[in-house]
């Protein structure tokens, strides 16, 4: 964007297509946050691109205006790889779901993050497979009961912010789908980022998992369970902030400020290069029924992947000039007859 | 022997030789087989070479996992094949010897590393007895040298330490050969100063070594003559040698050339594909971006992902990781975008042979993908003529908007022969135009972009990259309703939708096919793919023999030639050699009803000529 008279405006950023999610998901207020933010990045919509997976959450780039493309289950990451890799000029947004990003394409996800590719990857995190009409998924609880887990199921759960730090992605935050502030909030850091980017957020699936995250989203519940990360300020929650994090013995730990003071309390630090410190907060909570923290867990400066490889390109030209067809055919000797 | 006189051999010429060097696979055989080839190609013979090598990096030493062997033929006359049988085998060592034996002519002549006839090494190959002492040559001549013992007391004035000394011994073999063959001396030694470059103690070990090789040839009294082999009458022109995986590269380089795209490598390494990996990561000067994904499928989704972004875009792989790739290829026929995908096929099921070539990946990569995916296949027919059709897959998947399967195998993949380089400016222009405007209207008669209205004569959609303005449009995997590109479950648009791709990939022009050998012949031989070389050298010598004989050959197998079922039913038989179970057979017949007979072989070995010749014969006498 370059000129406020080709200003957006959100609904700019819609398309003539209806909106197939079931009344009451999660998703909507997830796709209003986009659509909102849109305008205030001062972006074009011709330079974004949104490619998804298979899944509920997958089919969001049919609702943007912008270039999309709804890819197949697990693969998002590695096709905005290469179109990342191919158009270093576009800002690539990947929208997946729990099943999708956690499961099937869980490999790709971690790799797209070690490599640290310029991409914005949303992981709606409901907690359940909804499109195949709820089984568990890769982040449901153990015990969880499901038609294909009558019994319970007997699988432990992925931390998807355990599992980016695992993977030292250079940009880790989690949201959720009650707070439109927070959302956009943390889907502009994930914009401004340069390198990849992956933000959880804790999404309803009111048809088969209605509910999951409300220990801890539900307004009532906000103040005892929910723990706003800020950088550079003391890890604090509660109605008054009577409650804090400390780190203890190489574990992050839930505290009262009266008993321990203010000053003993973890002062998160969100550039921190080692992402130890950051992991210990993810696994502060085993569910969403003890306190958790939301935010930026880590946002670090890494090369990025495409320029990496760009300048590789540039230093290869440099050195050997600009490829020559009839030179590189004549590379390994020739002779006449 | 240094103060023995050169003698005067009489020098006899050949019109041709075959020879294997074979030894253990930490011995240098490749290495050496390249060089010997260089040479002759300098010389201006023609030639062909088939390597082979275990699937093991360094099996034991000494046993017959281990052994790696290099064929290369030369003559002074046009040939297609690296050769049936081997008339000349270096052997390094016992294993060596036992397992590449059973390859040699009749009579042919061996030349052996009597110094690793050890009992320790009889053993590990397998040995009761030695060969060299049994009996077991007395069909062939025989040529025993210590080669590595005269290696060691050559190289030990440079102070190289004996354990060292014994790997120059690949170049007192080539040394050897080099006199036996009459090669010239100095561009083993520029190769050797060049390869070695920095390694002084190296490169003194190996010129002496080579050296140590040509003197023992001319001063021995071991050998009765030495050879010459005139150049060949080859078109006139500038010549190089390269195999098949090189001149892939080098195709996909040059179709981002002559589309003026960017190239985009997404790739997964596997045997025998790795290597147009490796070239084409040498060619960022050419703007090439090569991604070593973390799998298979990471490889083919990158790829479809750089071919939305407007590359020109491959992957490269194994029928294993075809299998691997098959939903994302199914994607990118849904998606119409084009893509060129690169199997170099090898022995399967599963892993199978990774060094060996068959051509059974024909029916996967027809049918492999789930539903009705139509995927254009094109199959090069030699090394050199993987350049040709990596830049006619490109011309198919930019012209249609779609994926297309170039099937390589493991045969032409390290092969190599000489190929007339072609004038750059005669290469065909493969450039399309990115969509850029509106193609429609709505109905307020403001204009639209609509992603999947077709082009009337090719039925391929526009492509509308990402950063293009008012173009912002989604697609997906999702049935899309003709014209919009919306998603459509919608049961007429799907048939339509289904038909429409059918008809795509049908409609495709690929060259009529022609008839090679006698076209006025009741017997033709069908192939596909890398048997050209073999059947055409069979087609040559039946027609020496008096036989009438045609050869048709496929390098487009989906869309087939348009003109290939009237051609076919011309002939009253039909071979088809091929290395699978009859793939291309079932594919002809379905299609034309013609009795096309199979003549199969899948043992990990391409076809020789006399093998072809002999099912030519029998198929002759039979009809």
């Amino acid at each position: 964007m370059t000129d406020t008279s080709t200003r957006t405006e959100p609904a700019d950023w819609a398309t003539d297509q209806e909106v197939r999610w079931c009344p009451g998901c999660g998703d909507y207020s997830i796709l209003t946050a986009m659509r909102m933010l849109m305008p205030e990045l001062e972006v074009d919509r011709e330079n974004t691109v949104f490619v998804s997976g298979i899944g509920c959450a997958a089919r969001f780039p049919y609702y943007m205006n912008t270039y999309g493309m709804h890819g197949i289950h697990g693969r998002a990451p590695a096709i905005a790889t290469g179109l990342a890799m191919a158009r270093p000029d576009l800002d690539v947004w990947v929208i997946g779901g729990d099943g999708d990003m956690m499961s099937i394409g869980g490999n790709h996800l971690i790799h797209a993050l070690r490599r640290n590719v310029n991409l914005n990857i949303l992981l709606f995190n409901n907690m359940i497979y909804g499109l195949t009409k709820g089984q568990f998924s890769p982040t449901s609880e153990v015990g969880k009961v499901t038609k294909s887990s009558p019994m319970g199921s007997v699988d432990s759960p992925f931390n998807p912010m355990s599992v980016a730090l695992g993977a030292e992605a250079s940009f880790v935050a989690r949201t959720h789908d009650m707070d439109r502030q927070h959302m956009m909030e943390m889907f502009r850091r994930a914009h401004d980022h340069k390198g990849a980017s992956i933000v959880e957020v804790f999404q309803n699936c009111n048809v088969f998992n209605d509910g999951a995250w409300e220990g801890i989203t539900k307004k009532g519940n906000r103040d005892s369970n929910l723990i706003t990360l800020e950088h550079g300020k003391p890890v604090k929650f509660g109605a008054d902030g009577e409650f804090g994090v400390v780190i203890d013995n190489g574990t992050a730990k839930v505290v009262s400020v009266a008993d321990v003071g203010e000053s003993a309390l973890l002062v998160h630090d969100e550039t921190k290069p080692d992402p130890s410190t950051a992991f210990m907060l993810s696994r502060l909570s085993r569910g969403p029924f003890e306190p958790t923290p939301i935010g930026v867990f880590r946002a670090v400066e890494r090369i990025e992947y495409a320029t990496s490889s760009t300048a590789q390109l540039a230093m290869a030209q440099n050195d050997k000039g600009a490829g020559d067809l009839s030179s590189l055919l004549r590379s390994r000797g020739t002779w006449q007859v | 022997m240094t103060d023995t006189a050169p003698r005067e051999l009489p020098l006899q010429e050949l019109d041709e030789v075959i020879i294997r060097f074979a030894g253990d696979s930490g011995d240098g055989m490749q290495l050496t087989g390249d060089q010997f080839t260089s040479i002759s190609a300098a010389l201006g013979n023609d030639l062909a070479t088939l390597p082979e090598f275990p699937a093991e990096i360094r099996a034991p030493q000494g046993t017959l996992a281990g052994v790696s062997a290099f064929q290369v033929r030369i003559s002074d006359f046009a040939i297609t094949t690296p050769g049936d049988a081997p008339t000349v085998l270096v052997a390094m060592n016992p294993a060596a010897l036992k397992a590449q034996l059973h390859n040699l002519v009749q009579g042919g002549a061996i030349i052996i590393n009597t110094d690793a006839f050890s009992e320790k090494n009889l053993e590990k190959a397998g040995y009761e007895s030695n060969p060299l002492e049994d009996g077991s040559l007395d069909g062939y001549r025989s040529y025993p040298v210590p080669m590595s013992q005269i290696t060691r007391d050559a190289v030990a004035e440079h102070g190289v330490k004996p354990r060292d000394a014994e790997r120059s011994k690949n170049f007192f073999a080539l040394g050897l050969i080099s006199w036996m063959y009459t090669r010239p001396v100095e561009p083993t030694m520029e190769f050797i100063g060049t390869k070695f470059r920095g390694k002084e103690l190296v490169i003194k070990a190996n010129e002496a070594a080579f050296h140590a090789g040509y003197n023992f040839g001319e001063t021995a009294e071991l050998f009765e003559s030495h050879y010459e082999i005139k150049p060949a009458e080859l078109p006139k022109g500038e010549y190089t040698n390269v195999n098949g995986n090189t001149a892939l590269a080098w195709g996909c380089a040059a179709a981002g050339q002559l589309a003026r795209l960017p190239v985009f490598l997404g790739s997964y390494p596997i045997t025998p594909a790795s290597d147009i990996l490796h070239d084409l990561s040498e060619l960022k000067h050419f703007g090439v971006r090569t991604f070593q994904a973390e799998d298979e499928i990471a490889a083919a989704a990158s790829a479809v992902g750089a071919a939305f972004g407007g590359a020109l875009a491959f992957t490269t792989t194994s029928g294993p990781g075809v299998a691997l790739k098959g939903e994302t290829l199914g994607l990118a026929v849904s998606l119409e975008l084009p893509l060129v995908v690169i199997d170099i096929q090898r022995g399967g099921p599963s892993t199978g042979l990774p060094t060996k070539p068959e051509q059974a990946d024909l029916l996967m990569a027809m049918y492999g993908r789930h539903s009705e995916s139509p995927m254009p296949i094109v199959a090069p027919k030699s090394p050199a003529d993987c350049f040709n059709a990596a830049i006619e897959a490109c011309r198919i998947a930019l012209r249609y908007r779609t994926p297309v399967m170039l099937l390589s195998d493991g045969y032409l993949a390290t092969s190599s022969e000489p190929w007339l380089l072609p004038d750059i400016d005669s290469l065909p222009d493969i450039g399309v135009d990115f969509h850029t405007g509106f193609n429609g209207t709505n109905e307020d008669g403001d204009g639209i972009f609509l992603p999947y209205l077709r082009d009337s004569e090719t039925l391929a959609r526009p492509w509308a990259i990402p950063g293009t303005p008012d173009l912002m449009h989604r697609i997906g995997g999702i049935e899309k309703e003709d014209e919009s590109g919306n998603i459509s479950y919608d049961p007429a648009n799907h048939q339509k939708m289904v038909d429409l791709r059918a008809a795509k990939i049908e409609g495709i022009d690929v060259p009529d096919v022609e008839v090679a050998g006698d076209p006025d012949a009741d017997f033709c031989m069908l192939g596909w793919g890398s048997t050209w070389g073999a059947i055409d050298a069979a087609v040559d010598r039946l027609q020496a023999a008096g036989k009438k004989v045609a050869h048709v050959h496929l390098t487009h197998l989906n869309p087939f030639p348009k003109n290939l079922g009237e051609v076919l039913s011309k002939f009253e038989t039909v071979i088809c050699p091929e290395m699978n179970a009859g793939q291309l057979v079932d594919l002809v017949r379905a299609k034309y009803l013609l009795d096309v007979k199979p003549v199969n072989k899948m043992n990990g070995v391409p076809f020789t000529t006399a093998e072809i010749e002999s099912a030519a014969l029998q198929a002759i006498e039979a009809s």
